[in-house]
């Protein structure tokens, strides 16, 4: 027989303020199985506690009750306590009579009477409850970093400085990210190749980092602790242990007229090339669509000036095995292409180009290495107009949310562009200005009014050519006017999107995104860097825009949870999972697609479904999904929440 | 012969009887009969924003349930304040039920009780879509070579985006059923700015800027003429050209057309059909010009 212990909580007043709890415990204390019963001011501090383990001890207690808040408050704290007391913490649980009775009743007859309910059909989950132990997995200690940006960099490096190996996969010829694109950096003008390349570098030297660039991540299979991950090296057709990276081939290659992506389309590349001159590894791939030799079989030239004979054209792709115990999801953003905007000409306007363009234009080791020149006929634009929100706040045409670094880019790109051009004069269009952040709102202000930035607050209605001038309709909501300003030069502030693809990575690794293709975090303020699935973690621009200080502190904070994980023995995970009664089992299959987390399986041989106790987060989908029973819960069985609803149901006598 | 529930409105039954008439005699030459609803109102001007007054959406309700008492379930339109008006208070009561059964309740008859099941389009979308400019192209007898042509949307046709046609920002129904006839759309950046709608009324002088913005634009762009699809906007541009002309001493002389007149010519259709006698700037010296009159 059982004896169970309930403990009833004052919660100061909280609870006892409407809940007469000395009644509470009287009421359960001749119910079925309990041998003991008391209330207490605070059961959760320190003398609370130590009633129960007293009671535990003295009692021989087998199961514990403790009536007092939402069990996601203390149920971890009583557990503990049970546990000390040599009680399996899975015989202990909470009933809530604090947020579903006394928090939301007046009258406190009924009240009292609803919470003695609530404790009875409590007792009977515990009388119903099993001993369980945690499930115990191994862990591989090394982790795989998804995007070589900067927060796959910051996250790769902290990783590997705690003592763990790590894999770091880039799918560009180079890491850097967007990063390396940019010319200077608010809210400080620190050069930004200055602060990333050394960084760079420290990736590549790194005795704990493997480095795969131009290298995908194909499948990922397994789960927390114990990953199987598949990666696509691309076929380069250079052997990159061979190359020493002269760039003689590059300066040979005919094929010129290739648009460079890493220069947003701004300049022209070869078809061997490194994406910019402090690429890492600074090796070059062959763009197999433009290069003479894959399209018509003649030139090799790249392989006639090799001096070590680098250039294989016969390379294939390459498949990779690792496994790994976690993996960090940091594969940054997109920007919202100018094409896609109908009312500022599709794209069609050459001098209205997107704010990473306009930081190419900027960059010392840019197109026009560092002077600013509008793309059309290379002028000096005098004026420059810049479009913030553009695609952003926008919910009925583009993206509702905030892009975030759009305000603070936008006025370092007015104060650059004054810096470079003394008598420009650059207009920004905003809808309104977001600088939270440090020095942030210092940084505009001075740019409106030491570097006379005219401000206007409005949105633009239609961007179109007339002659060599780009004229932008707007209007200004704040003198209530309509304005036209005659441009040489449009930037825009475009939306920060997902990756175009980060679906399809997302299905790949089993992780969810939002609605517009950012990873999801596992709650928005207390786990901001955890994925739902477990071994995922988020950082960077993956999972919402964000600027370069914030990227590098999540990717710091991910790297932390990453160490921790790896810092045990054993990885432990809650048995309350779902289990598989094999004879009952028809093998329909209907729980595998109910499973959001991919722990279901089906047994080919058993002809039965299996679940994976490692990747199970106990939700109960595929309980609540399985017609014939077979699939029960640990400690949630339909037979417990019989009792629970008819004791629920029992007429009062209170 | 296929035949649609058509709506003329009260502009079309009287100044506008050349876009009237020209849509229906194209119509026919295309096969299709637009067949004017046997009672109708007037389709309330405005769609009114106001959410807790009801009574102004009673007006192009009624038209709704007229086209469903003749077991029809598509109700087709020309003026853009028609269409508009139609297709927001459909949307709305089609979105919220509550509303539909309040205006029902209102109507207190049984058998003019709205479904909420017809769809209400303008006559553009279904040239473009259940005929197909490239079957129009085909039909074409008298193509309009040498014809340049901007096409002015003005506001109703493409907001909201609920209600639009075609693209919010960027359309281009009309330019590409100029091209089908063998016209030449040029893109004219004012395409769907305001033509000073009612301002027409009370203070003439607005309208004659805006006009005169909308129109130098389309001359710079090289249009010998606008085609519109509203009647307002028609107004606006065509006899407000004598305002700008007294303003500013100009004489832009520029024709302003609708889409059907130039559909009836290139389907070969008399100039009788398009009655050009109705503009203040004559079309006709230009269509001479052209040899396409």
């Amino acid at each position: 027989m059982e004896k169970i212990g309930v403990f009833v909580c004052h919660c100061g007043l909280n609870i006892a303020g409407t809940v007469d709890v000395k009644k509470v415990a009287e009421a359960i204390s001749g119910y079925r199985d309990v041998a003991h019963a008391e209330e207490y001011k605070y059961m959760c501090s320190d003398p609370g506690q130590n009633l129960v383990i007293k009671a535990i001890k003295e009692k021989g207690l087998t199961g514990l009750v403790v009536a007092a808040c939402s069990p996601t408050l203390h149920e971890t704290t009583f557990r503990k306590a049970a546990q000390r007391a040599g009680l399996n913490p899975y015989k202990v649980e909470i009933a809530n009579i604090r947020e579903q009775c006394s928090w939301v009743h007046d009258d406190k007859a009924l009240a009292t009477s609803k919470a003695i309910k609530i404790v009875r059909t409590m007792v009977e989950k515990v009388r119903g409850d099993s001993p369980l132990e945690t499930i115990k997995v191994d862990v591989t200690k090394k982790a795989l970093v998804i995007g070589g940006g900067i927060s796959g960099i910051q996250a790769a490096l902290d990783i590997a400085n705690s003592g763990y190996p790590v894999i770091l996969v880039e799918r560009q010829p180079s890491i850097g990210g967007h990063m390396a694109q940019l010319s200077e950096t608010f809210p400080t003008l620190d050069c930004s190749q200055c602060i990333l390349t050394p960084k760079m570098v420290d990736v590549s030297k790194h005795p704990n980092i493997t480095l795969h660039t131009y290298s995908e991540v194909e499948d990922v299979s397994g789960y927390v602790g114990n990953f199987k991950v598949r990666i696509k090296k691309k076929a380069a057709y250079v052997d990159r242990d061979k190359c020493t990276g002269c760039g003689l081939c590059s300066e040979k290659c005919p094929s010129k007229n290739n648009s460079s992506e890493f220069e947003r389309g701004m300049a022209f590349r070869k078809a061997i090339y490194t994406p910019f001159p402090q690429a890492v590894p600074n090796k070059p791939v062959i763009d197999r669509e433009n290069c003479t030799y894959f399209q018509t079989g003649k030139c090799g030239v790249c392989a006639k000036v090799c001096t070590v004979g680098a250039i294989n054209y016969e390379q294939q792709d390459e498949m990779i095995e690792e496994q790994v115990g976690s993996i960090v999801i940091a594969t940054g953003y997109e920007v919202h292409p100018v094409s896609k905007f109908a009312e500022y000409g599709y794209g069609t306007i050459p001098d209205v180009i997107d704010g990473l363009q306009f930081e190419r234009m900027l960059s010392a080791s840019g197109p026009t290495e560092g002077e600013v020149k509008r793309p059309s006929d290379g002028k000096t634009p005098k004026e420059v107009v810049f479009i913030q929100c553009a695609g952003s706040r926008d919910p009925e045409k583009y993206f509702p949310y905030c892009s975030k670094i759009c305000c603070m880019y936008t006025a370092k790109h007015a104060k650059l562009y004054k810096h470079k051009v003394h008598d420009g004069q650059p207009y920004v269009f905003y809808i309104d200005i977001r600088a939270g952040g440090k020095k942030y709102e210092e940084f505009v202000q001075q740019a409106i009014e030491e570097e006379k930035v005219v401000y206007l607050r409005g949105k633009v209605s239609r961007i179109y050519r007339d002659g060599d001038k780009v004229m932008v309709c707007g209007e200004d909501t704040l003198l209530g006017k309509k304005v036209e300003i005659a441009a040489d030069l449009v930037v825009l502030a475009s939306a920060i999107t997902a990756q175009t693809d980060s679906r399809e990575l997302a299905q790949k690794l089993k992780a969810a995104v939002d609605e517009f293709g950012f990873f999801s975090e596992a709650h928005p303020k207390l786990r901001p860097v955890e994925s739902n699935t477990g071994g995922f973690f988020l950082a960077g621009a993956a999972q919402a825009p964000k600027d370069i200080p914030e990227a590098v502190a999540q990717a710091s904070a991910t790297a932390a949870k990453v160490t921790a994980l790896f810092s045990g023995k054993y990885l432990e995970h809650e048995p309350i999972v779902a289990t598989v009664v094999e004879d009952l089992c028809s093998g329909c299959r209907i729980c595998v697609p109910a499973c959001p987390y991919g722990a279901r399986e089906y047994d080919k041989e058993k002809k039965v479904a299996r679940v994976n106790e490692v990747l199970c987060e106990g939700c109960g989908a595929c309980v609540s999904a399985c017609a014939s029973g077979a699939t029960q819960q640990n400690n949630f069985s339909d037979q417990q929440f019989y009792e629970m609803i008819s004791t629920a149901l029992e007429e009062s006598n209170v | 012969m296929n035949k649609i529930s058509y709506y003329p409105g009260c502009t079309l039954s009287n100044t506008a009887k050349n876009f009237d008439l020209s849509a229906r005699e194209s119509m026919k030459a295309l096969g299709w009969e637009l067949d004017e609803l046997p009672r109708w109102n007037c389709c309330g001007t405005v769609y009114s924003l106001a959410s807790d007054n009801l009574i102004n959406h009673v007006a192009p309700i009624r038209l709704l349930v007229h086209t469903q008492e003749l077991g029809r379930d598509k109700l087709t339109t020309l003026c853009s304040m028609c269409y508009h008006t139609l297709k927001m208070s459909n949307l709305m009561v089609q979105k919220d039920r509550d509303k539909l059964e309040k205006i029902n309740f209102f109507t207190k008859d049984k058998d003019a009780e709205y479904k909420g099941r017809v769809e209400v389009l303008h006559l553009l979308e279904i040239l473009k879509n259940d005929i197909g400019f490239a079957n129009i192209k085909e039909k074409i007898s008298r193509p309009l070579k040498g014809l340049k042509l901007a096409s002015y949307y003005g506001c109703l046709l493409t907001r909201p985006k609920a209600a639009a046609i075609d693209d919010v920002e960027m359309p281009t129904i009309m330019g590409d059923l100029i091209n089908s006839l063998g016209a030449q759309a040029v893109y004219d950046p004012c395409l769907t700015e305001c033509c000073g709608s009612y301002h027409t009324v009370m203070d003439q002088e607005v309208v004659a800027d805006k006009a005169e913005r909308i129109i130098s634009s389309a001359i710079k762009n090289g249009a010998e003429a606008i085609v519109t699809s509203c009647p307002l906007c028609f107004f606006n541009l065509d006899e407000r050209q004598k305002n700008i002309l007294e303003k500013t001493g100009k004489a832009y002389d520029l024709p302003i057309l609708y889409f059907t007149q130039l559909l009836a010519l290139g389907l070969g259709l008399g100039p009788e059909v398009c009655k050009f006698d109705l503009h203040h700037i004559d079309p006709r010296p230009l269509l001479k010009a052209k040899s396409i009159i």
